[in-house]
């Protein structure tokens, strides 16, 4: 579809936005609605929309498949670290008053970075979903070439 | 650190294991991380046992007070079920090392993320006190073993998984709608909160869907007879190891949050008369326990009479349960263990075969009881363990069984337990029959004995079949206390 003029004008136009939005929800997300999980469906769906329109080999020059699975869990490492730092400090898994010293503070700074590493890994996971099931479209279709 | 703050590791080491292992490379590392991880949890659990059999822990996570936050609640019987998960676990493990590197010869690390993905599910089934939270714990343990049973180097064990899939989700789809219903009613998930609100709605018909529902989706995880059509394929095609670790660890969890659900949340003597279900249970159990001994004399294939056979022991179990006393239902705990230790035993002897011969078909076993004296005697011996010979932990618990039966005067179903015990004579015996009273025929292969890794940890197993058939401390008075914990302190309805 890189011949599409109109797809990629739009393309170039949208997949800042969608990949801002995304930030926007994840960073929203200990107050207003929002959070985590959406915002890494919404960025990785800007990662999606240009591998359709410029081709996955270019998509996958950006975030390589072996960075994608180093992010995937580095993500839920993060998650768990934020959760043993509690137990560290003299709390409960996931207790986050001790991080900080304000109780607020504390709060919305554990659910941040959670909110961050589980973006993160959903984002890849996706990302990871996608690449293996357009891989397999085009292996299927070499395939094909090849018994023609 | 007390043991309360520590229990919660039990489940939080494999999970946080999986995540490097996910990323090791090669075969050495991620076995070794799996042991490392394996082996901790185990300690944290058998730890665990003794203090809750005192008193019951509490842990709150992130010190949200229960019933608003997600709590770890432990007692005798969710220990018990706990350290027989992770210590079933972390004796299959030394075993896997050789099993796995042959069936599995690629991405071991994925493999085994998955393994401890579903131990760490399973465990924290058992330690949650919390009902969504349990959903969870069951559908990331199931995800994982349908992955697991997918790395099955046979072709059909897609199909087996994809199966497992579609009746696993149907399970827990409808555990689900029945927390659902209960959340409804009651406006809580926590299992103790759930406990004290439910008597004021419980004669509703939505709180009776609701134990229905979970019933029959518990039910399904548990392979009880007719839902059990998703077991036979799974564990005969599932890699070796995985078979070995789902036969003691998969169907006795699921087993467990049946109880607890029926015994804890709803209350026996409601549960009890509002279903007929001590019937149900006992004919299903009972059926149970003579199809799956039955279809298990004519498979030719080992894994699959195996598996079919532990559809028959998932029904002493139900059956135990379905008697509805302390006596019943430790019996029941009993045989969950003991099954669980003799399943092993004997799904290791197996992959040990697979291991050399490349193959469980009966025919394929002819004459092996010559070239591999130490795999077939501990098949034989871990055999004796599920007749029930007396000496073994088989014994011990139809032994409780019968007694269950007689405290009852349900005089027929000793005479069914005694006839089903024949029926593992056979399938035992064809086995026996096969390596050591038939010729090996020219065509076939020559094989020598296993290696030394395998056979170690499967005579471990052996013996612990008998160490648990002579000593039954731990085993009786664990049982007796996960019993008593459920009917609340020995109270019979």
């Amino acid at each position: 579809m890189r011949e599409n003029g109109i797809l990629r004008v739009v393309a170039r136009f949208l997949i800042p936005l969608i990949m801002l939005f995304g930030l926007y929800i994840q960073f929203h997300g200990e107050y207003s609605p929002g959070g985590g999980f959406q915002a890494g469906i919404v960025f990785a769906a800007g990662w999606i929309l240009f591998a359709l329109i410029y081709g996955l080999d270019a998509a996958l020059k950006v975030i390589p498949e072996r960075a994608m699975y180093v992010l995937m869990v580095a993500g839920v490492i993060l998650y768990c670290a934020v959760g043993i730092a509690g137990v560290v400090l003299g709390g409960h898994f996931l207790d986050f008053y001790p991080l900080l010293a304000g109780k607020h503070a504390a709060q919305q700074f554990g659910i941040i970075t959670v909110e961050f590493g589980v973006g993160v890994t959903v984002a890849t996971v996706v990302m990871l979903v996608f690449t293996l099931f357009a891989r397999r479209k085009s292996e299927w279709k070499a395939a094909k070439v090849e018994d023609e | 650190m007390t043991i309360t703050e520590l229990m919660p590791f039990s489940v939080l080491v494999p999970l946080i294991a999986s995540l490097v292992c996910a990323l090791l490379p090669g075969r050495f590392w991620p076995w070794a991380v799996t042991l490392v991880a394996v082996i901790v949890s185990a300690v944290i659990a058998a730890f665990t046992l003794p203090a809750a059999a005192q008193v019951t822990l509490s842990y709150a996570f992130g010190n949200w007070p229960p019933p608003i936050g997600i709590e770890y609640r432990v007692d005798a019987a969710n220990a018990f079920v706990a350290l027989l998960v992770a210590g079933m676990a972390a004796v299959a493990l030394p075993w896997a090392k050789k099993s796995v590197d042959k069936e599995v010869p690629e991405r071991q690390g994925a493999f085994y993320a998955l393994f401890l993905l579903a131990l760490s599910g399973l465990l924290g089934i058992t330690l949650s006190g919390d009902a969504f939270n349990i959903f969870v714990f069951l559908e990331i343990s199931s995800l994982a073993t349908y992955g697991l049973i997918a790395h099955g180097s046979d072709r059909r064990a897609l199909l087996a998984s994809f199966r497992y899939l579609i009746m696993g989700t149907v399970g827990a789809t409808f555990l689900l709608i029945g927390i659902g219903f209960l959340y409804i009613m009651t406006g809580t998930l926590n299992l103790a909160d759930l406990a004290e609100r439910l008597p004021e709605v419980r004669d509703t018909s939505t709180v009776r869907a609701a134990l229905a529902f979970i019933i029959v989706g518990m039910g399904l995880k548990l392979a009880m007879l007719p839902l059990h059509l998703w077991l036979p394929n799974a564990y005969t095609y599932a890699p070796s190891f995985v078979t070995v670790f789902l036969a003691g660890t998969a169907t006795k969890v699921a087993l467990y949050v049946m109880l607890r659900f029926v015994f804890t949340v709803f209350a026996p003597d409601w549960s009890f008369v509002v279903l007929p279900l001590s019937t149900v249970l006992m004919i299903l159990g009972v059926a149970g326990m003579f199809a799956g001994s039955w279809v298990a004399m004519f498979q030719p294939n080992i894994k699959r009479m195996l598996a079919y056979s532990s559809v028959a022991q998932v029904g002493y179990m139900v059956l135990g349960v379905s008697l509805v006393s302390v006596i019943g239902l430790s019996a029941a705990f009993l045989h969950l263990f003991n099954h669980a230790l003799m399943k092993t035993a004997l799904f290791m002897a197996v992959g040990t075969v697979i291991y050399q011969v490349g193959s469980a078909r009966l025919k394929d076993v002819r004459g092996l009881g010559r070239t591999m004296p130490w795999t077939l005697t501990a098949f034989a011996l871990a055999g004796l363990s599920i007749i029930g010979v007396p000496l073994t932990a088989g014994f011990v618990s139809k032994w409780y069984l019968i007694q269950a039966a007689l405290d009852q005067g349900q005089w027929f179903l000793v005479v069914l337990i005694l006839v089903t015990s024949l029926m593992a004579v056979i399938y035992i015996w064809r086995v026996i029959e096969a390596a050591w009273f038939q010729e090996r025929s020219i065509k076939q292969p020559d094989v020598g004995e296993a290696p030394l890794a395998l056979l170690i940890p499967t005579w471990i197993l052996v013996a612990l079949n008998f160490y648990f058939g002579i000593d039954t401390r731990l085993t009786v008075g664990g049982a007796t206390a996960a019993a008593e914990a459920l009917l609340g302190g020995g109270m019979t309805p």
